[in-house]
């Protein structure tokens, strides 16, 4: 495994200072195309959550095949309703057309600029926060394209600079040693040492799944709800089973995403926040050191 | 420990306090014209890449089987306009109604619905996609727009055909819609006069309504009166191209 790029802003003095010695070695570990993209791509799945929210809130149900209106069966269906017997407003959420599980306050029925509304994600969570279809809309299709500009030129950059090859993809070595990985991962132990200064296998493979996997996902279910590329590329109906399956997936894949979101946030919490904020903020991570090495 | 109860309630106001604070902030980023202008942006972004991908007279909207026909097909938007000049309309079975063709043409055209449906037609099983996320597959027939606008002869200037039509949607605004003279001359492009094989109900847009297959459901106008071919869009309404682009700010360009 090569190292990555040497430091190249890191005056000698620097790299002699006790304090970092004491600390650990300091390695230019995120190089600024990373960074840059990392960050774009946060803020723009930020954006495109909750504008899409927005959107799902105009028609708050998902259905399977190629259309779907309120008289087809649903995947998911966040409605608001009333209590028979009390009258009581509610909110809920029905999932393949099985029984209500109540959800009032949250998904259905929640405040709304200090009244209660019926609205199936709450305005907390969408973008604008009050029901605005063409504002969600906008809101969206901007950062969608900043998001596929964005993932386009780092996939060009990652395999120009061999990025991809070098950090990314798993190595044999590393790949015979999955067991052992997912156990360090089971028992919160992070590497140190040599092993910390590259991504470790399991997590090349959860950044390649989310690249190369779920966001292209994103976008070719995104696509496939177009009526336009509907004609222009009819494949995508019939890979993803219409246009209503797409729309489904598309919100299973969202949640995907933010799932891997919070294991992420997990992981860099685990392997300590700070250094880890760091590293992706100006690219310098402290190694841990090798446990039961003296350093000097 | 009740300092730090204090703090850790502090915390959390500041918590909850800075949450609100980026709620507002989106919202005030929302309603700024100028953040508005950018995020429009994409908007010509896409209908330039849209007309990119579709070739001019190609790239068919996907068409379906009789078994796909949905077995109601869903209305929405306004679903009998309550003017007067369309209430005899209705009266009279739509025998008095004219299709008018107009603007920038060589040779201006009234039709009656008979004419309409004395020329070829073309009957089409679509998915109709509404801007709210549902969608609903019916059987369209009627007349290719382009046949009519071949037989009126558009003028070079014009790039735009208006559909006006006879739904109040409030305030006296009478529906309208456009779309470019690529969509316009499209073969599925149609002016429909029956779904499901029966004659248009009046939910559905009758006497006549568009059906502009790769674009969404705003666009289809209903109860078209009068299609005008003009150079450009300034002048229709408040100048965005439709009702709900003037009304909402939905695009103009609705192929997604």
């Amino acid at each position: 495994m090569a190292a990555l790029d040497p430091p190249q802003g890191l005056s000698p003095a620097a790299r002699r200072s006790p304090k970092i010695k004491a600390k650990g070695e300091k390695i230019y570990r995120h190089r600024l195309v990373v960074r840059l993209c990392h960050w774009i791509n946060a803020w723009c799945l930020l954006v495109l959550l909750m504008s899409g929210l927005q959107i799902f809130n105009a028609h708050s149900e998902l259905y399977w095949g190629k259309q779907g209106t309120e008289i087809n069966p649903t995947v998911i269906a966040i409605h608001a309703g009333r209590v028979r017997a009390t009258g009581a407003r509610v909110g809920f959420v029905k999932v393949l057309g099985g029984k209500p599980i109540l959800t009032t306050g949250f998904l259905g029925l929640s405040t709304s600029h200090g009244h209660l509304a019926n609205r199936a994600w709450p305005n907390w969570m969408t973008l604008p926060s009050g029901q605005d279809l063409s504002s969600g809309r906008r809101w969206h299709f901007f950062f969608a394209w900043l998001f596929v500009l964005n993932g386009l030129a780092y996939v060009a950059w990652s395999l120009f600079s061999k990025h991809l090859g070098r950090d990314l993809i798993p190595t044999l070595a590393q790949l015979r040693q999955i067991g052992r990985s997912i156990i360090d991962h089971i028992l919160l132990k992070h590497p140190t040492g040599e092993e910390a200064k590259s991504y470790n296998v399991l997590q090349r493979l959860a950044y390649l799944a989310v690249m190369f996997g779920l966001l292209p996902l994103m976008v070719l279910t995104g696509m496939t709800m177009s009526p336009g590329l509907d004609a222009g590329v009819p494949g995508l109906l019939w890979v993803f089973g219409g246009r209503q399956s797409a729309r489904t997936l598309h919100f299973i894949f969202a949640w995907s995403i933010v799932l891997f979101f919070i294991v992420h946030m997990v992981e860099m919490v685990l392997a300590g926040p700070i250094n880890e904020v760091r590293s992706i903020l100006t690219g310098w991570f402290v190694v841990p050191p090798d446990k039961g090495h003296k350093h000097d | 420990m009740i300092e730090s109860l204090f703090t850790r309630r502090n915390a959390l106001l500041a918590g909850v306090g800075a949450g609100g604070l980026l709620l507002s902030g989106c919202d005030q980023l929302n309603d700024s014209p100028s953040v508005q202008r950018v995020l429009n942006a994409a908007a010509g972004l896409t209908y330039a890449s849209q007309r990119l991908i579709l070739p001019a007279n190609g790239a068919l909207a996907p068409e379906f089987k009789p078994a796909d026909i949905a077995s109601v097909f869903r209305v929405n938007g306004s679903n009998q306009p309550g003017t007067d000049a369309y209430k005899r309309l209705m009266d009279d079975n739509f025998a008095s109604y004219r299709l008018i063709i107009e603007g920038l043409v060589a040779h201006p055209l009234s039709l009656s619905l008979a004419d309409l449906q004395r020329l070829p037609a073309r009957t089409q099983i679509t998915r109709h996609d509404c801007v709210e996320g549902w969608s609903c597959i019916g059987q369209w027939t009627g007349v290719q727009l382009g046949l009519l606008l071949k037989a009126a002869g558009v003028l070079p200037a014009a790039r735009f055909a208006v559909f006006r039509c006879a739904d109040d949607n409030g305030g006296g605004n009478l529906y309208y819609e456009s779309i470019d003279l690529t969509d316009a001359v499209h073969p599925q492009t149609i002016l429909a006069y029956a779904l499901n094989g029966q004659p248009l109900p009046v939910a559905n847009g009758a006497p006549l309504r568009l059906r502009v297959e790769r674009q969404l459901g705003y666009k289809q106008a209903k109860y078209v009166m009068r299609v005008q071919l003009v150079d450009k869009l300034a002048g229709i309404g408040q100048g965005q191209g439709g009702y709900w682009e003037d009304v909402a700010g939905y695009a103009w360009y609705a192929g997604i």
